[in-house]
């Protein structure tokens, strides 16, 4: 290996370790010594290493060291304390892991105990591993909140040296991490004698994650990897204008596959996902071993593939971001990326999954799958080439995530307020909590924190006469045992095989049950499709048949059978800012154009002659009428979250300029609106603005009303209401059994807005819409940055620009104004055929 | 900003008249049947303190939904001015629920009942309506030709009854509504609940069907009025 020249190896390394390392052939890396030191000296590090560096072994090195170096008394007691604890972000990292850790450890005979702890871990088991720990627990984040939750929480963790945390980067971004920081900061103060060692891939701010990690924590930097082999498909074929299919570059990409050994092919969603392993098969003559894995498979199906992938039986397999993090489940040596990278750490994440060796370079092709999409691939590679990175930025500490851990600390023991206060600022999203804030998370937890302070004999937790805050029963700590965690599922829909069978006509149809289930999706797509529907599932063209109970009941479809594609849905990751703006400074400078292929400068130079180039810091709008409707078309490139709320925001305005807006779509780059009256006409005669149009007082009293009954609003307040323990995950309303009268968390949203706006779950819903779902926040600053600067073309025909856009028409769902429209529109159908 | 501002033209629409056994009744979009000829209000499913029943299980949803359904029934009754409400049933989400009322919305409720008949239908959740409560206590009601009771499936027609609490899923174009909703047909109509906590059951379950062997019509509530739609525009959930 590389590093030769580490004179202090043989200082900080005992001769045992030295000798493992030597029988291998191996010398230990320096950042694994350095690691070694840190922790001697009781610092807590943050390890940022490409992939393949020996990450995870210099995570651990001291932890080993240390245990192998205990004296034979303290070895030999019984009731031994936890010494190592392990977070991963995946349960099947955490085994994974374990399972490579006891190889050095059975190498060198070390009397070390290791075990895991997961969900699947027997209830048996984890019962005795509160009493009776092993020396180093690997474990998720969920289960460090149950145990700490737990009565004997202080005598379990008091003794604890170090906690290791793997794939920080990735815990961090969410509230996961927000938890997790706060689990932290509670070991800190059960064990004083802690140190922390977080792993983590390159990320922008390697200062922010230490913080993160542990207060004063230092940064450790291993040497960078060979740089990456990647470049963007060449094709020969002409590139559409919109669409994510990519089905142009099938050929090259089955090509690609036959000619390595084991290939990734990443897709952004599940759809692609579903719709690339179909055309790969479609040309599979050589009968490849192609495998396709997604979040929505079956979990069965996916453990199949994880354990063919490693035994070296498969070809390739087309996979989302489940396969982004951490497990090495072969010897991949080619990663294929179809479609936009969306960000430039998201796909050094991506190309890292090709090639574990440091040394040698992985290999990657770009696969854009339109024109658009093509600028994006470029910028991508320009800023991975300039090591360039977009993680996104420290997230401030989520209230309803605060709610759980309160409730999980006073489960475990009673609690002063101002302790507990001055523990939770130490974790680093929370430095900035106001003690107004704090106190009213405490009110939220023990009797809801209403203004009508009705609930104070139902209290969950009550200030006793000694100062301390305690639950009130037993029952608490058992509903908060079931309502751990930060992750909320979607509502799925299990998808059952079967045949549909009709009744007499005009009767709905009845559904034969009893089929095989293949997997799940989510409700609010399949409450997009109608009877009769074709959709792409596991592999297969599925009939849509109807949803029976809580399952989507759905037939095979004969060989040959077109699905009639559907939405994008699904695409979670909007386009990065900074990748954005690279695209937007690529367009804006034709002398860059050589560097892009010669279709996409055509196109190009077609905008500027037809209409003009939406500049670097301004927002081209284009009006233009097309079949007896009228367009406006946006180009803000703020990806597809915050067009659809600007979209939204939009109609709403034109409506009430009665512009008669009748849907709009978008996509990552831009949105198009359109309507029965002219918009450019109506700008001409001075009747409409578009600075007005635009103006950022649309996120004042016209988003308000539109959040009052935004679905994505209400959706975003039922996750935050179950987070914070107000209502449990098997709140009525989320089971569909079918049988009983329901009720939903909308009618509570409903109720508290009406009353109590400025309540504690009110507000933590609004801060996760700033960058959740309806991505407010980069709205926000995208109205200020265009203050000024808006371009309007008025054109009579379509600019070749729109065309990407209004291409997805059809293909996009088609968002309309509020549900009024909907049910008016579905009476006058009625009417209509009653007098047909 | 200075953008014309305008409400969306809304013409002036009749209201909507459910006839049952040749009585005429106004249904209401707040979710209410009035029946001009004696000013007879009627509601259902109000599920007063339900909030608190669920706090009392350690569920503390906002306590302000006793509020919102009183005022709901507040806005009716100064539209109608009605000589006698009727509360169909379930008014009270148990048999606490009477006495766990803030001083507020107690009074609230005798504001409502002064100058006016009251009468509390009985339910499966207040079998057993407290003294306290005002007004007079039923079980099933005939008034004008037609029976008023809480559960439907009586062998008189016509009938008006609650306690199904029903919602109608309306699917067009990939998006689906759902709205608290009325059922009729020529013999029998199901209110909706009012009760700000009350959830719903679709039309299209199989407890609709017997009571409406011939087939429904759902009248949706709406903004500002009520959509009629019928057949396989419904949806199940």
């Amino acid at each position: 290996m590389s590093d030769r020249s580490l004179p202090t190896a043989a200082g900080v390394l005992p001769a045992r370790f030295a000798a493992w390392f030597a029988l291998r052939g191996w010398s230990p890396r320096a950042h694994q010594l350095v690691l070694l030191e840190k922790a001697r000296a009781g610092r807590s590090t943050l390890l940022v290493a490409p992939t393949g560096a020996g990450k995870t072994l210099a995570g651990f090195l001291p932890s080993l060291v240390e245990l192998a170096e205990r004296d034979g008394e303290e070895r030999e007691e019984p009731a031994l304390r936890l010494h190592t604890l392990y977070i991963s972000p995946l349960k099947a990292l955490a085994v994974d892991i374990a399972r490579n850790l006891e190889v050095p450890v059975a190498e060198m005979g070390l009397p070390i105990r290791i075990e895991t702890r997961t969900g699947d871990t027997s209830a048996h088991k984890r019962a005795r591993q509160m009493v009776r720990p092993p020396d180093i627990l690997l474990t998720t984040p969920e289960q460090l909140a149950l145990m700490l939750a737990h009565r004997s929480a202080r005598e379990l963790f008091c003794g604890l040296r170090r906690v290791v945390l793997d794939e920080l980067h990735a815990l961090v971004t969410s509230k996961r991490g927000d938890l997790l920081a706060l689990g932290l900061a509670r070991l800190r103060a059960l064990a004083p004698g802690l140190t922390a060692v977080g792993l983590s891939a390159t990320v922008r701010e390697p200062e922010v994650l230490a913080r993160y990690l542990a207060p004063g924590a230092e940064v450790v930097a291993a040497a960078g990897g060979a740089r990456p082999d990647m470049r963007i498909l060449e094709t020969a074929a002409v590139l559409p204008l919109a669409g994510h299919t990519a089905l142009h570059a099938m050929g090259e990409i089955y090509a690609a596959i036959r000619a390595h050994r084991l290939t990734l092919v990443f897709v952004n969603t599940r759809m692609q996902a579903e719709f690339v392993f179909q055309e790969l098969w479609r040309r599979n003559d050589d009968g490849l071993a192609i495998a396709l894995h997604h979040g929505s498979l079956d979990a069965g199906q996916r453990r199949k593939v994880e354990a063919a992938m490693a035994e070296g039986r498969l070809k390739a397999v087309v996979c989302t971001s489940t396969l982004d993090l951490g497990i090495d489940w072969g010897d991949v040596d080619l990663v294929v990326n179809v479609g936009a990278p969306k960000g430039a750490s998201r796909l050094m994440q991506r190309i890292g999954r090709a090639n574990h060796r440091l040394d040698e370079p992985s290999k990657a092709f770009l696969v854009p799958a339109n024109r658009f999409e093509i600028l994006e691939c470029r910028a991508a590679l320009d800023a991975v080439a300039a090591a360039a990175q977009d993680t996104p930025d420290a997230r401030a500490g989520a209230l309803d995530v605060l709610a759980q851990h309160v409730l999980g600390v006073a489960c475990a023991e009673p609690f002063a307020a101002d302790a507990l206060h001055a523990e939770v600022v130490t974790a680093a999203p929370y430095a900035g909590l106001s003690r107004a804030d704090f106190d009213t998370v405490l009110q939220f937890v023990a009797t809801g924190g209403y203004a009508l302070t009705a609930y104070e004999r139902f209290a969950k937790i009550v200030h006793g006469k000694d100062g301390l805050w305690r639950v009130a029963n037993p029952r608490v700590a058992q509903q908060y045992r079931l309502n751990v965690g930060t992750i909320v599922e979607e509502p799925m829909l299990k998808v059952r095989i079967a045949k549909p069978r009709r009744r007499a006509p005009g009767m709905p149809g009845t559904i034969l049950r009893g089929g095989r289930i293949v997997g799940e999706i989510e409700e609010y797509f399949a409450e997009t499709m109608s009877p009769g529907d074709t959709f792409v599932f596991a592999g297969e063209v599925l009939r849509f048949a109807g949803i029976v109970e809580n399952e989507v009941v759905a037939s095979r479809t004969s060989a040959g059978t077109d699905p009639k594609i559907p939405s994008y849905a699904g695409g979670k990751f909007p386009l990065s800012t900074f990748l954005a703006e690279r695209v937007r400074r690529m367009i804006a400078a034709p002398d860059d154009w050589h560097r892009l292929p010669e279709q996409v400068a055509s196109w190009l130079e077609a905008q500027r002659r037809r209409s003009r180039l939406p500049g670097r810091r301004d927002l081209l709008v284009e009006t233009f009428p097309r079949a007896g409707r009228y367009y406006l078309v946006a180009y803000p490139f703020e990806g597809r979250l915050a067009h659809q709320t600007l979209g939204m925001l939009l109609t709403r305005r034109l409506e009430r300029a009665r512009l008669r807006p009748l849907g709009f779509v978008c996509n990552d780059y831009g949105l198009a609106v359109w309507g029965l009256a002219d918009i450019g006409a109506a700008v001409a005669s001075g009747r409409l603005r578009m600075a007005d149009l635009f103006c950022e007082d649309m996120l004042g009293d016209d988003l308000e009303e539109w959040l009052h009954e935004s679905a994505l609003m209400k959706r975003t307040f039922r996750h935050c209401a179950i987070i914070a323990g107000l209502i449990e995950r098997r709140f009525p309303g989320q089971e569909k059994t079918g049988r009983q009268v329901t009720m939903s968390t909308d009618l509570v949203y409903d109720v508290l807005r009406r009353h109590e706006p400025d309540h504690l779950l009110l507000r933590a819903a609004r801060a996760d819409a700033a960058t959740g779902l309806l991505d407010l926040k980069r709205l926000t600053d995208m109205l200020s940055r265009i203050r000024g600067h808006i371009v309007h073309q008025s054109l009579d025909h379509l600019s070749p620009l729109s065309v990407a856009v209004m291409l997805e028409i059809g293909r996009e769902t088609v968002y309309g104004e509020a549900s009024e429209a909907i049910l008016a529109e579905a009476e006058a159908l009625m009417i209509e055929e009653a007098l047909a | 900003m200075s953008l014309v501002e305008g409400k969306a033209a809304v013409g002036m629409r009749a209201p909507t008249v459910l006839t049952l056994g040749g009585a005429a009744f106004i249904a209401d979009p707040a979710g209410a049947l009035f029946r001009e000829a004696d000013r007879l209000l009627v509601v259902a499913d109000l599920h007063l303190e339900k909030g608190s029943s669920y706090a009392r299980r350690g569920v503390l949803l906002p306590p302000y939904d006793t509020r919102t359904t009183l005022q709901r029934l507040a806005r009716l009754v100064a539209r109608y001015a009605p000589h006698a409400v009727l509360a169909l049933g379930d008014s009270f989400h148990d048999g606490d629920a009477h006495g766990r009322l803030d001083v507020d919305d107690r009074a609230a409720i005798a504001d409502l009942q002064r100058g006016r008949d009251w009468v509390w239908v009985t339910g499966n959740h207040d079998p057993a309506v407290p003294p306290g409560a005002g007004g007079t206590v039923a079980e099933t009601l005939v008034l004008g030709g037609v029976t008023f009771r809480h559960e439907p499936g009586g062998t008189e027609a016509p009938e008006v009854a609650a306690h199904l609490h029903p919602v109608a899923k309306v699917r067009l174009r990939g998006r689906a509504v759902r709205r608290r909703c009325f059922v009729a047909s020529e013999r029998r109509c199901v209110l909706p609940a009012l009760g700000a906590y009350a959830g719903g059951l679709n039309v299209r379950h199989g407890a609709f069907q017997p009571l409406f062997p011939d087939g429904l019509t759902a009248h949706l509530l709406g903004e500002e009025r009520l959509y009629s739609i019928a057949g396989p525009l419904l949806v199940p959930d």
